[in-house]
């Protein structure tokens, strides 16, 4: 189960990347995916949109179910991987490189401090 | 809560990198990987299922067609030879289903296959029903089954058991085969050409794997539900049960009629649905924008009324989704799905959606 060193998660699945510009890249989890079994939907926020932490910013079916994709912290969104919406199998093959979902502005830089880290997500999925 | 029973090929499963969950009780595989591969597997070559948590039941005794008569909807009366196959509704009183099963002629008597899950229940009520009838049951836990399925897995089970080959050629559809102890079978449940074989559990994990080697890919329950859903094909507990009647789940075809003066449990109330108007039917539902029809989502049909999702997915060869719906008898060719919040335009159809790895519907 890779659960990278250099990325903050959430308890819903979520990984975050602080980039070097200040943005941050959001997808979902490896251990989320495999959850979830092969993805054939995903519906991504609109670039611009104003979300609240925990808010849902988007939609991830699978075969076997629907889920839910929320915004890890508050922000603007940035960007979006119009590559997913159109293989959405990259979310099973490269959850966190290609896979990737939205970017997003943190409304407070200061918000990403009090996420899990790599061991704090392992513990939280009993990894 | 007991332990999750194991087949004879849990070992082989676990060899080959299955993933395992319950299943009605059961220990099985629900993928090796990729569902959406194995889909594409048994539609495109061949692909094989252990379906052995399913129940093989030996039926003898002077009055086994006489019982058989009168507890299952379809008639074995019908079944012209040895090893011919006929598919049926086993029936409450009311004319819901208890079960649905397969049932072959054999030199014995009769071999019926019913559903895992409803095992235990469907042979109470067998054994409730048997005052008599010089019948006897012999459940066959000595078998394992694997379904191997696809356009190529005729051949592929021939080059295995090349002594048969020419028995197993000349199979044709819902026809069976007993050599030895083993059962060959051209049926299934995928909406491909294909076998399903009984075999003797000691002599299981030896047979998947020399079909691993000619090149047949294990595949698992979870390829198994899409298959069978593009099929059109009921799953019980999701298509119907015992609140539902055949006449609501697809199942009319399987009612024999005649002769009328053949009193099978559960006719009197299905002749009494079919004089009062049945009013709901099965149908199929295509959504061919985004998103994924699931079981238990209401079906909205403008000025006739609502129904419900029965079994839905993403169909992997269609790459869209797919359902299988009890609607008002009335609707026509076009409803709406409550897609989670949102009332969304579907199409209704005629199953199956999917035959021979092609479209089939309009």
């Amino acid at each position: 189960m890779s659960i990278p060193a250099d990325l903050k998660y959430v308890a819903s699945h979520e990984w975050l990347r602080l980039e070097a510009d200040g943005s941050v890249t959001v997808g979902i989890t490896e251990h989320a995916q495999e959850l979830l079994g092969d993805i054939v939907f995903v519906e991504l926020p609109k670039v611009g949109a104003q979300l609240a932490a925990e808010e849902q910013a988007g939609v991830v079916e699978s075969v076997k179910a629907a889920s839910d994709v929320y915004a890890p912290i508050a922000g603007e969104i940035l960007e979006v991987n119009a590559e997913l919406e159109a293989a959405p199998e990259l979310a099973n093959s490269e959850p966190y490189a290609a896979g990737w979902f939205f970017k997003i502005k943190p409304a407070n830089a200061a918000d990403l401090d009090s996420l899990l880290d790599a061991a704090g997500y392992a513990k939280e999925i009993g990894a | 809560m007991t332990a999750p029973k194991r087949t004879p090929l849990f070992d082989a499963h676990v060899a080959a990198g299955a993933k395992m969950v319950d299943f009605a009780g059961w220990e099985m595989p629900i993928h090796y990987g990729s569902q959406l591969k194995e889909h594409e597997i048994v539609r495109s070559d061949a692909g094989m299922f252990d379906v052995s948590h399913m129940t093989v039941i030996d039926i003898s005794g002077s009055d086994a067609k006489a019982w058989l008569q009168q507890l299952i909807a379809n008639d074995v009366a019908k079944l012209p030879f040895e090893g011919k196959a006929l598919y049926s509704g086993m029936l409450t009183e009311d004319g819901t289903v208890v079960d649905d099963l397969i049932v072959y002629l054999t030199s014995y008597g009769y071999r019926m296959v019913v559903n895992a899950g409803t095992t235990d229940k469907d042979l109470a009520w067998m054994d409730s029903h048997k005052a008599g009838f010089d019948v006897s049951l012999n459940v066959r836990r000595d078998l394992a089954m694997l379904a191997v399925q696809g356009p190529t897995a005729i051949a592929k089970v021939c080059a295995v058991k090349p002594q048969l080959a020419d028995a197993i050629q000349s199979l044709k559809v819902f026809q069976g085969l007993p050599a030895g102890d083993w059962f060959f079978a051209r049926t299934g449940y995928t909406g491909e050409d294909g076998l399903e074989i009984m075999i003797p559990a000691g002599e299981a994990i030896t047979f998947f794997n020399e079909l691993v080697a000619a090149g047949v890919a294990p595949i698992g329950l979870g390829a198994r539900d899409t298959l069978r859903l593009e099929a059109g094909m009921n799953l019980y507990g999701h298509d119907m049960d015992e609140t539902v009647s055949p006449l609501q789940a697809g199942m009319g075809w399987t009612i024999a009629w005649e002769p009328a003066s053949r009193d099978f449990i559960g006719r009197k109330a299905l002749e009494a649905q079919k004089a009062a108007g049945v009013p709901m039917k099965q149908v199929g539902l295509v959504l061919e924008g985004r998103g994924v029809l699931r079981e238990g989502q209401k079906v909205v049909v403008e000025g006739v009324g609502e129904g419900i999702i029965t079994s839905g997915t993403f169909s992997p060869t269609l790459k869209h989704s797919i359902a299988i719906a009890r609607v008002p008898a009335a609707t026509g060719d076009n409803a709406q799905v409550d897609l989670r919040g949102t009332l969304t335009a579907v199409r209704v159809v005629k199953m199956p959606f999917v035959r021979n790895g092609k479209k089939v519907f309009n």
